[in-house]
């Protein structure tokens, strides 16, 4: 049984429920205290460090590593090649499960992308084995390697990301563009980017015989034993992994990685627990990435400004040797009520590590080039841009013709519009200037994310001393799942959140399900709903069958569980504590189980979905081009919030990322040996607080009866989507210069405005 | 981590003794030193730790006005000097605007000054750099180019200098004290960072076991401090190196300028003083115009290196807009946003 547990009460006290309450996370502070073990802060005794060497190619193979001079350096224990790796129970080339990518595991001396790994070198300091590893001075058969996006070459891919269809088609969109009064086309970029989660890959792992306990962080940890116990030939049951706190993930952590593949094989390899902890720039190449895109948007209106077409077209790259596929143009099925509509994709290979899910796989990066092609749309329509998109609703999700789950988007363009201010806005760009003479301009960009969800489990434990346990393999990567899954619980069990010890975060609890999606909280939480609910039944159950209970008879009333106690729904007055339920009845504890799945008949009926609207304004110095996001304000709509303030602070990181695509982030490839050149902080940018100096969330009041039991849909993605273009339309309306390249870099603007 | 000797030497001389030896290198702060090491682009074998050296931690006050900043100053120290920052604020506010609080905290002046360029080719320890590695070519060459030098570059290498802290210091006639096994010398800011030509590995004139023990300005330097600024074009906004920068100091008499300083930063292997410009500004009436010319005069020698040459005309408008900054007057305090095109614009200084 897993050791993890919190009982912390939150430092903020609740009044009423625990579902809708502001908590602050109930491990923050563990965390402000260094208390928090991370997967890289376990030393289990014996313990040796284990370094990476990586490829400096991106394509050939290794001819030589120097083995003897970096095993002879002191202190370096093994030095793991494809030469003496342990060999795996399955080809780790064989895709076993839709969604095991391939990896590269010192399985042969072949290189496929830069910084690959390609040797080991385990150690009994980081310093000796940091030391060993550079000793390997490997030398390569180079062969000559491809990034980006140009070319000739190009294929449509089977299926997208997570299984979507290549190329979608609603309607005959040449024929709406051929009648259409006024027609647009652009092509936007967007460069590769890198996860680069604050805490990097990890992993500590010991072998006990034909066990395998291992500390990774890890956002599916069912998924990742399934895949270890297979790699490794092992019952999954003999492998534990543990992962109470990620310090980020963001997809990357998603599947379980090359590198931790690599630290349970070092393990093996010298028959004593390794540790490994991958360097900044390793994280450049096997840990998966946001593949660049070029994306071609044509978009046609009538006479009165309604869309009679729109096609999105995206061109992007996965690896020379697996699939990953942006699947970018899922926005555009869903935003606008277009009488047609197509969404094609092309894919070249290239020698890159393999792409993968990245904080909003394609709605990221196509809301970026949609939303900058609305409001191209509405300027050729003489519109502003909010009415544009309010002229173009789309009242039922217009591929499919579904009726929305639910849908509050009108109110998140009034609430947005009215606290931004953007009644005042001139329609004309380059008007506004602020009291230094900067250009200042005002943008809107739409949000969506699609409401998923997947499956969980749980189990609930009711005690004789009154409290609980709520069991469920859950994931908190910093979004407060600690927190807002124990607020369901809570309330599931009729109990204060601190009589509740909820257990995740480690693999041999309930599965529940993978930590992406943004449906972790639906997921898990429905399935810890059931366990409550579950528990609380049986419970109900002896008491109302006792003629010794107040609640005896109760059976056809029914009876709700609140503060500890059963209550007749009738007559609150009647009640009798859990405690004493279980006393009479010689039980030291009961149990429920609960499980969560979509419900296939809701989602046949309905489209679900979360919506939001962005509203940015931006500062252009016009000679300089340097730009700042001077106010940043979205308007979201998710259903029912669990928690208020880990949702708010989830919408202000994903807008954060927003600005981060809008402006700062890009991987910088040399075209001429497939290496990453900015693999570090100082050069690959991200925003920091100076670029951030306003931020604001409304949440948008949202009742959604069908999605799922408990009305939720995800929050940790969406913030990103529609942020970067509100920013891009935001420069445009500023300079009156279209920036069609992201990040839109000063150099660039100035180039444009030249 | 290749393993290396850590000698503390307690004086001076035992810390040029201890440079001198070949493989040495002085660790100051180590924000840029240890950053080298752990990318195996740097493998000395003896690091002296020049940080004990209490000696080279003081700020002086010259007779006759100058100041005396010991090598060993922090970065963040200096910067919040009062005393220094109102004699010579286009300095601090260029400290300010380098790095963050946590690495100026760190960072010392010669460390400063000794920083190696960020130019990311010398920092891929796979690809060919004469500066890192001399002979071995410069990758650098057929990049992309958006951080290339456009002035004293050389086939050899197109790599600039990142340091803001010296570009106001080489506008202001700095001078750099320098121990070494022959004794004590001097030279002047501008003549101690070397243009690339053929031997592009040496950045400064520095031999091997000389340390820097001061930098030292001149009591005329003081004489700009009612017209001093800084002014620094980033990709974001702010812990970002300079895409191009300028230091600007006017010597004002009634509403005419006497004397100018001029520098750039971010477009040559070394703090770029543009003494040109400055002759055209001498006697000029502060306006756009001339401003512009001045702009056009300091730039007059640039070409591009590489594919990108908006670097020049950005390089122009900076030193435009720094110019117009610096007539408006230095503001009371140094901006909570130093050196960015953010901060408060006094005027209509925006419009140049
Ligand atoms: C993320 C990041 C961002 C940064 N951004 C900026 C920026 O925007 N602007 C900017 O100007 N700088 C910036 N810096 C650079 C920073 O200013 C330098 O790293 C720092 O000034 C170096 O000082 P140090 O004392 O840490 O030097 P160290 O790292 O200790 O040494 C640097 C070099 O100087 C030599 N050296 C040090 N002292 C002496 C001496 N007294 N005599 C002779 N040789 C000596 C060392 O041998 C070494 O070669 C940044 C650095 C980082 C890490
Ligand atoms: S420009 Fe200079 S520092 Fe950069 S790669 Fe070329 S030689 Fe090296």
């Amino acid at each position: 049984m897993s050791e993890i547990a919190l009982t912390q009460a939150p430092a903020h006290a609740r009044h009423g429920s625990n579902i809708g309450q502001p908590l602050t996370r109930r491990d923050g502070v563990l965390k402000v205290t260094g208390a928090a073990r991370y997967a890289a802060d376990n030393h289990p005794p014996g313990m040796l460090h284990a370094v990476l060497a990586i490829s400096r190619i991106a394509r050939g193979r290794v001819a030589f590593l120097d083995v003897a001079a970096a095993g002879a350096h002191p202190g370096v224990v093994a030095v793991m090649t494809p030469a003496n790796a342990p060999k795996l129970a399955v080809d780790p080339e064989v895709k076993t499960h839709p969604f095991v990518f391939r990896i590269d595991v010192l399985q042969n001396d072949r290189v496929r992308y830069a910084h690959q790994p390609i040797a080991v070198v385990i150690a009994e300091t980081l310093e000796a084995a940091t030391e060993g590893a550079a000793l390997l001075a490997p030398r390569y058969e180079t062969e000559p390697a491809q990034t980006g996006l140009d070319g000739d070459d190009g294929f449509v891919p089977p299926v997208l990301g997570a299984g979507q269809p290549a190329v979608l088609r609603h309607g005959d969109v040449a024929a709406g563009l051929a009648a259409a009064a006024r027609r647009i086309e652009a092509t936007y970029a967007t460069p590769a980017q890198y996860h680069n989660a604050m805490e990097p890959h990890a992993i500590v792992a010991a072998w006990d015989g034909g066990r395998l306990l291992i500390d990774t962080p890890s956002q599916g940890l069912v998924l990742a034993r399934a895949r270890i116990a297979e790699l490794f030939g092992l019952e999954p049951g003999h492998v534990l992994i543990r992962s109470p706190f990620l310090g980020g993930g963001f997809g990357s952590k998603g599947l379980l990685t090359g590198p931790q593949v690599l630290g349970i094989m070092a393990a093996r390899l010298v028959g004593r627990p390794v540790k490994l902890v991958l360097r900044r720039e390793q994280m450049f190449g096997p840990v998966g990435h946001r593949a660049p895109t070029r994306q071609t948007l044509r978009l046609g209106t009538d006479a009165d400004g309604r869309l009679t077409a729109l096609d999105h077209h995206t061109r992007t790259a996965t690896s020379r040797f697996d699939d990953f596929i942006e699947p970018c143009g899922g926005v555009s099925h869903t935003l606008y009520a277009a009488a047609a509509i197509a969404t094609t994709h092309e894919a070249v290979r290239r020698d890159t590590g393999t792409p993968n899910f990245m904080r909003a796989p394609g709605e990221a990066s196509g809301s970026a080039a949609l939303e900058s092609a609305i409001d191209e749309m509405a300027d050729a329509c003489g519109m502003d841009p909010l009415a544009f998109r309010l002229h173009n609703y789309a009242e039922v999700e217009p591929v499919s013709g579904k009726p929305f789950s639910s849908k509050a988007l009108r109110a998140c363009y009034a609430e947005g519009a009215a606290r931004f201010g953007w009644a005042r806005r001139p329609r004309a760009p380059r008007q506004m200037r602020d009291a230094g003479g900067r250009l200042v301009g005002w943008g809107v960009g739409t949000a969506t994310f699609p409401a998923l969800m997947f499956q969980a489990e749980a189990r609930a434990v009711l005690r004789r001393d009154g409290t609980a346990i709520m069991e469920s393999g859950a994931h908190d990567m910093g979004q407060g799942a600690w927190t807002a899954l124990a607020q369901i619980a809570a309330d599931a069990l009729g109990l204060e959140i601190g009589q509740v010890e909820f257990r995740a975060g480690a693999s041999d609890l309930p599965d529940a399900g993978i930590a992406g999606g943004s449906a972790h909280t639906a997921t898990a939480g429905i399935a810890i709903h059931g366990a409550g609910a579950d528990a609380i039944a049986r419970l109900a159950a002896l008491a109302v069958g006792d003629e010794r209970s107040p609640l005896f008879g109760a059976g056809n009333a029914g009876v709700v569980a609140r503060g500890g106690r059963l209550h007749r729904s009738d007559d609150a007055a009647r009640s009798e504590s859990y405690a004493d339920i279980l006393a009479r009845a010689g039980l030291a504890e009961i149990q429920g189980q609960g499980r969560s799945a979509a419900d296939p008949a809701a989602q046949t009926r309905y489209a679900m979905h979360a919506h939001g609207a962005v509203f940015a304004e931006v500062t252009v110095d016009p000679a300089l081009g340097q730009m700042r996001v001077t106010r940043l304000l979205g308007a979201f709509a998710a259903g029912r919030l669990i928690n208020p303030r880990l949702v708010r602070s989830q919408y202000y990181g994903g807008m954060i990322w927003g600005v981060s695509f809008a402006l700062h982030e890009r991987a910088v490839m040399d075209p001429r040996t497939g290496r990453p050149m900015n693999p570090n902080f100082a050069a690959y940018h991200v925003p920091v607080n100076a670029d951030i100096p306003a931020i604001d969330a409304i949440l948008v009041e949202e009742h959604d009866p069908h999605v799922n039991a408990l009305g939720i849909k995800g929050v940790g993605e969406i913030g990103i989507t529609g942020t970067a273009a509100a920013i891009a339309n935001a420069i445009w309306h500023a300079t009156g210069v279209r920036p069609r390249r992201f990040p839109v870099m000063p150099h660039e603007v100035v180039a444009l405005m030249a | 981590m290749n393993s290396f000797e850590y000698v503390r030497p307690a004086t001076i001389a035992e810390a040029v003794a201890a440079g001198a030896a070949p493989g040495a290198a002085f660790l100051a702060g180590g924000t840029n030193l240890l950053d080298l090491l752990k990318g195996d682009l740097m493998r000395p074998t003896r690091l002296v730790d020049v940080t004990r050296l209490a000696e080279l931690g003081r700020i002086e006050r010259l007779p006759g006005g100058g100041v005396r900043i010991g090598a060993l100053v922090r970065n963040a120290d200096l910067a919040h000097d009062q005393p220094f920052a109102s004699d010579f604020p286009a300095v601090a506010e260029a400290l300010l605007s380098g790095a963050s609080a946590q690495v100026r905290n760190a960072a010392t002046v010669g460390g400063n000054l000794l920083q190696r360029t960020r130019c990311v080719w010398f920092y891929d320890v796979a690809s060919a750099c004469n500066r890192r590695a001399p002979g071995t070519g410069c990758d650098a060459r057929g990049g992309e180019g958006r951080g290339d030098a456009v002035l004293g570059w050389s086939e050899a290498c197109i790599a600039t200098h990142p340091s803001d802290f010296c570009v106001p210091l080489v506008a202001l006639d700095a001078v750099v004290e320098i121990a070494g096994p022959a004794g004590r010398r001097e030279v002047p800011l501008d003549l101690f960072h070397r243009l690339p030509g053929d031997a592009p590995e040496r950045d400064s004139v520095l031999a091997p076991g000389e340390l820097v023990v001061a930098v030292r300005l001149p009591p005329e330097a003081a004489a700009f401090a009612a017209h001093a600024r800084y002014l620094k074009l980033r990709e974001r906004t702010s812990f970002a190196f300079a895409v191009v920068s300028a230091a600007a100091a006017l010597r004002m008499e009634a509403g005419g300028i006497v004397a100018a300083r001029i520098a750039l930063g971010g477009v040559a292997a070394k703090p770029w003083r543009a003494r040109a410009a400055e002759d055209v500004l001498a006697g000029a009436r502060p306006d756009g115009t001339v401003f512009r010319r001045a702009a056009e005069a300091a730039l007059a020698d640039a070409r591009p290196s590489g594919p990108d040459a908006t670097r020049i005309e950005l390089a122009r408008r900076i030193v435009a807009r720094a110019l117009a900054l610096a007539a408006a007057g230095t503001p009371a305090r140094v901006p909570a946003l130093p050196a960015s095109p953010f901060a408060p614009i006094p005027g209509a200084a925006a419009h140049v």
